[in-house]
């Protein structure tokens, strides 16, 4: 009589975490602190983008025993990542029972064509993507929820707002167009005609569409949720700041409160400081991680 | 404030006030509550602040995380307004994270203790056709991480149960649910939720 994991179920959840902040944290204490200060959900991961980007080397799926350690600690949705098609981790991750699977571009990626076959879990997937092509390409494949890449780890809000406002674009232009050049825009888009349909006739994606890659200050939330995002991740930039707790609640009020001034001015104050941050425009090629995945 | 939708239908037509449902939109599963109720006829409002409880005819508790909401809520200061309105004799329809406020552990509003994430975690999220009191035919309910009624006062009344376990409660105007008629594409929760709240306006 039950039917689980069905695609509304799985996309349900996505709708459940709307409004609402999704942190990384490292180990069961961080995830205390994000849960307390509101937090709608942890993503679990071994090392924060920014620490990724200092050390080097192949970053890949966490210790399963710190994922069932913040598992335990608790009672929010607990995410975790796997690189972009290695469906093994996904699989590792499924069977730790996590609620979220990100595909992430942060990790390095296993395979250079293939994303994870996403219809084969019983775990939803969420993945990043910088266009309209690649986020319907990413639900073809059976994601739940789409977030901006942005570029992790950086401090630097720029990408995740040019993702965000490219994809919110897109989707207003696919209003005007009429059947037959809703087949060309599907061409251009290299995305599946039946995706391109729906998102012209509802005007948004057919899952949450949130935020990340970044976000470092309650104004950049704020202005991600203004432009459009219906949730915010926020990786580096509440544990690598001077004081997380106050940081990971100030963002929450900021996020509840996206669309009143006064309210983001209160939770921006007295922060002390913010991550250390990088210009994700001056990066070097081979240091940006949005061009990970297609 | 949104007004009210285009859906609205015979039931809203020729009434000069339609009800104004509040929408708790601290975060969650809010926009598709909107919808719901807006295609039966009722102006909505999404509540974020004590100002915003004025001069609501009913209010929803949305799904969404209770430990965030609860958070949120108290350090808004928006615990005891909200307790306040949903004793005042308002109709209140409450689903899965809202179930949980209601109950004696969160904002005691109804007499009965909720258990969390009761079928376990997201993998266990699941769609079912359920027998629902006072529909005619099953409903097809969808529960995410969903929460069960384990403990409850006579006065409570049972209204939904899956595999003997309570998920649907009423007491008096106070309705709650452990799944989410409003991810389910079926109205009928939702408007006999607007009619209770219209039936007060009379």
């Amino acid at each position: 009589m039950r039917d689980e994991s069905t695609p509304r179920v799985k996309t349900g959840l996505a709708e459940m975490l709307r409004g609402g902040v999704i942190m990384d944290v490292v180990d069961p204490e961080q995830a205390t602190i994000a849960e307390q200060a509101g937090a709608v959900a942890v993503m679990a991961l071994e090392r924060v983008p920014s620490d990724i980007r200092r050390d080097g080397g192949v970053a890949r799926m966490s210790d399963p025993e710190m994922i069932k350690g913040i598992q335990d600690a608790v009672s929010i949705p607990v995410m975790a990542k796997a690189r972009i098609g290695h469906f093994v981790e996904a699989q590792v991750l499924e069977a730790l029972d996590v609620d979220y699977i990100d595909e992430s571009e942060v990790l390095t990626p296993a395979d250079e064509a293939n994303h994870i076959d996403k219809w084969a879990f019983k775990v939803p997937f969420v993945c990043g993507a910088t266009n309209l092509g690649e986020a319907l390409r990413r639900i073809a494949e059976g994601a739940c929820m789409i977030r901006s890449k942005g570029e992790a780890g950086t401090g630097d809000v720029v990408e995740a707002v040019r993702h965000i406002r490219s994809i919110r674009a897109d989707i207003k232009r696919l209003g005007g167009l009429d059947g037959g050049e809703l087949a060309t825009a599907a061409k251009e888009h290299q995305a599946p005609l039946e995706l391109v349909r729906w998102v012209a006739e509802h005007g948004r994606l057919p899952v949450p569409l949130f935020s990340a890659g970044g976000i470092a200050t309650p104004a950049d939330a704020a202005l991600m949720m203004q432009l459009g995002a219906e949730s915010v991740f926020v990786g580096s930039g509440i544990f690598k700041s001077e004081d997380p707790a106050r940081r990971a609640a100030a963002v929450v009020a900021a996020t509840t409160h996206f669309e009143d001034p006064a309210r983001v001015a209160e939770a921006s104050t007295g922060l002390g400081r913010a991550m250390d941050s990088l210009e994700a425009r001056k990066l070097g090629e081979d240091q940006v991680f949005a061009g990970r995945g297609w | 404030m949104s007004v009210g939708g285009p859906g609205g239908g015979a039931a809203s037509v020729g009434r000069p006030h339609a009800p104004l449902v509040g929408v708790l939109a601290i975060q969650g599963g809010v926009d598709e509550h909107v919808r719901a109720l807006e295609r039966c006829g009722a102006v909505t409002r999404r509540v974020r602040t004590i100002a915003g409880l004025d001069g609501l005819d009913g209010l929803v508790l949305p799904g969404g995380e209770s430990t965030t909401m609860t958070i949120v809520m108290d350090r808004e200061g928006l615990t005891d307004p909200l307790r306040a309105f949903l004793r005042s004799g308002k109709p209140v329809l409450a689903t899965c994270a809202g179930l949980i406020l209601l109950d004696r552990e969160h904002l005691d509003v109804v007499p009965m203790t909720c258990a969390r994430n009761a079928f376990g975690r997201q993998t266990r999220s699941f769609e079912a056709d359920l027998d629902v009191d006072g529909l005619d035919a099953a409903f097809p309910t969808v529960f995410i991480r969903a929460p069960q009624v384990v403990e409850h006062d006579p006065s409570v009344a049972v209204t939904a149960r899956v595999e003997g376990a309570v998920v649907g409660i009423r007491r008096g105007p106070v309705e709650g649910w452990a799944f989410h008629p409003e991810l389910s594409g079926d109205d009928r929760i939702h408007a006999r939720f607007v009619e209770r709240v219209r039936a007060t306006l009379a």
